[in-house]
């Protein structure tokens, strides 16, 4: 995986679909990630993919697999990414023998922490909050092991502030329903 | 708590059939508990907010092209008129002017100061700092800038002098707490000569930690830290009353109580090292937390001189001592409500013109910029704003990564 993921520079001016492919030998080809902890990217909303560019590019966000991928990257450039990266089709949920109690206490936790309010009921996301429904289970603990560390200090520190009360057993249950949405 | 799906198949390995059983209905228990309803208390809340759509709304990462910006959507008063100082700061947040005319601007979700220089006519944007960490609060005395981080505070001596080539900022006052939520800060210079900032709570309601919910004071060369004021949640905004020398600021209330109450807060320290205001115990001078507030009455705490809206994100406040924009504004406190996310119908976007009696308490409160606020949806967020030399005003705004400039009609020309 890692030889795979390594980003290679291409020079001049490939297309679109050409400068695009690296992205999706990390990030699956249909939206879906099969490398752990690599997220998969499928119909995430533009808004937040343009954030997440950006802050790779500024090096705000520090990933140097991801800060190479988009050094740069003009402005176009990344608006053109994000709103390819939205095309792509949503990750089908993990698909496995679900534990109906612990579905039934993530789907609990996904209510008492608002998560449905900003992620909306499905948690497919919106704007600049991102899609989490179908996501990579272990992609979702670790980033919210992240948040909640203040390791990872996001664009805004909303998330940091709403993992405050929120603990790593539940982390782990709201991970385990989420990947597991449509 | 177990993860249930590992402990019941665990426990059903170890003790055998009756023990599946009993784990079986065990785990079918937990989850009929997990799936009911929240209990009595939360019900109307949780229902409620599954319907909801409400989520902070981040600025977009790059600035509004100029001709983009909504200036045609903001509304001043009649005799007064609206333009475009700078475009292209972004995420343009507190404003502060050198002695030599140049403004300043911070950013929170970016790394980068800003100072804009006029020209020969022309605006010019330059990078002055760069990989600081959320640099939300920023003051300027004597010619030297100094910048308060999410975690320390630092400085850069004569800075104007130095716009094109500026040197890495001192560090003077380091390990301040790192916690993300509110851990921007606002920083002002005091009559005193001491730089005044805030650590907020790393929450939204909860019992803060020792060093935070409070607005400290410490010397110029970063020693002699001491607390200034107790019970704050987050300060995004403060200045000095021009004759009364009292520190004024404006605080943001907690979240998720409810859509019009609390309201966020226009604040004044009377009492140098005692006043509390209250949280996380008591919001708005009058209303007891839910949670925090059993056993406390409002009574015990200083008490706001005014209430500026639910939610509206009161932020950036300045003394207006010039008269460029006429007597009718002297001394009042022009005040940015960057506006609300937590509350369905949104508050707030705007700038507000606030007027105090002699003795400092509050009189009146009028809109005096409208329009950032479009259909429920935001075309541009205020945040600062700064009184200039020549009278004018001008606005900051993160969303799309702007200054404006407010002057009297007519008089521009000659202020110029």
């Amino acid at each position: 995986m890692i030889v795979l993921c390594a980003w290679t520079a291409r020079a001049g001016a490939d297309s679109i679909q050409e400068r695009f492919a690296p992205c999706l030998a990390c990030h699956g080809e249909k939206g879906q990630s099969a490398n752990p902890e690599i997220p998969s990217l499928g119909a995430q909303p533009s808004p937040y993919v343009l954030i997440q560019l950006y802050l790779f590019r500024e090096k705000l966000r520090r990933l140097d697999v991801m800060n190479d991928a988009v050094k740069g990257f003009t402005d176009d450039d990344l608006r053109i990414f994000a709103d390819t990266i939205s095309r792509l089709p949503p990750p089908p949920p993990t698909a496995d023998a679900t534990d109906p109690a612990r579905m039934a206490r993530g789907q609990a936790l996904v209510r008492q922490y608002r998560c449905n309010v900003c992620h909306n009921p499905g948690l497919a996301g919106r704007e600049s909050v991102p899609r989490i429904a179908g996501q990579r289970e272990d992609f979702l603990v670790k980033t919210m092991r992240e948040y909640k560390a203040n390791i990872r200090p996001g664009y805004d520190a909303s998330m940091a502030d709403v993992l405050q009360p929120i603990s790593d057993a539940d982390i782990l249950d709201l991970s385990y329903f989420a990947a597991r949405q449509p | 708590m177990q993860r249930t799906g590992i402990s019941v198949a665990k426990l059903a390995a170890s003790i055998g059939l009756v023990g599946l059983v009993v784990a079986a209905t065990t785990a079918r228990l937990q989850a009929q508990q997990a799936a009911d309803p929240p209990p009595p208390w939360k019900q109307g809340q949780a229902a409620a907010a599954a319907d909801s759509t409400l989520a902070p709304i981040a600025p977009p990462p790059l600035p509004t092209a100029p001709d983009k910006l909504p200036l045609d959507k903001l509304k001043t008063k009649p005799g007064f008129k609206i333009e475009v100082y700078a475009a292209g700061v972004p995420n343009a947040r507190t404003l502060r002017l050198g002695d030599k005319g140049t403004v300043f601007v911070s950013s929170r979700v970016q790394d980068k100061l800003y100072a804009i220089v006029t020209k020969d006519g022309k605006r010019e944007v330059k990078v002055i700092a760069s990989g600081l960490h959320r640099p939300n609060g920023i003051a300027l005395h004597k010619g030297t800038l100094y910048i308060a981080e999410l975690y320390q505070i630092s400085k850069i001596e004569k800075i104007e002098d130095n716009l094109d080539n500026p040197p890495k900022p001192t560090v003077i006052l380091g390990d301040l707490p790192k916690d993300e939520p509110h851990g921007w800060k606002y920083l002002t210079v005091g009559p005193d000569e001491k730089l005044y900032f805030q650590i907020g709570v790393p929450c939204n309601i909860c019992m803060p930690p020792e060093r935070h919910g409070k607005i400290y004071r410490v010397g110029l060369d970063g020693k002699g830290l001491e607390v200034y004021a107790y019970g704050i949640r987050q300060i995004v905004g403060m200045d000095w009353h021009p004759t009364l020398k009292q520190l004024y600021f404006s605080e943001n209330s907690r979240d998720w109580l409810s859509e019009d109450v609390p309201e966020d807060k226009l604040n004044r320290v009377t009492q140098p090292g005692k006043d509390n205001f209250g949280y996380p115990y008591c919001h708005q001078g009058n209303f007891t937390d839910p949670e925090f507030g059993w056993g406390r009455s409002c009574s015990e705490f200083t008490k706001p001189i005014a209430l500026l809206g639910p939610h509206s994100a009161a932020l950036g406040l300045k003394f207006y001592t010039g008269n460029g924009l006429g007597n009718e504004y002297r001394n009042v406190i022009f005040l940015a409500r960057h506006g609300s996310w937590n509350r369905s119908v949104k508050i707030g976007g705007d700038v507000v013109a606030i007027r105090l009696n002699d003795d400092g308490t509050f009189r009146s409160m009028e809109p005096f910029i409208t329009g950032f606020i479009q259909n429920n949806n935001y075309v541009g967020r205020p945040v600062d704003v700064l009184p200039m030399k020549d009278g004018s005003l001008l606005v900051s705004d993160d969303y799309n990564g702007a200054v404006y400039r407010v002057s009297r009609t007519g008089a521009s020309a000659a202020a110029k």
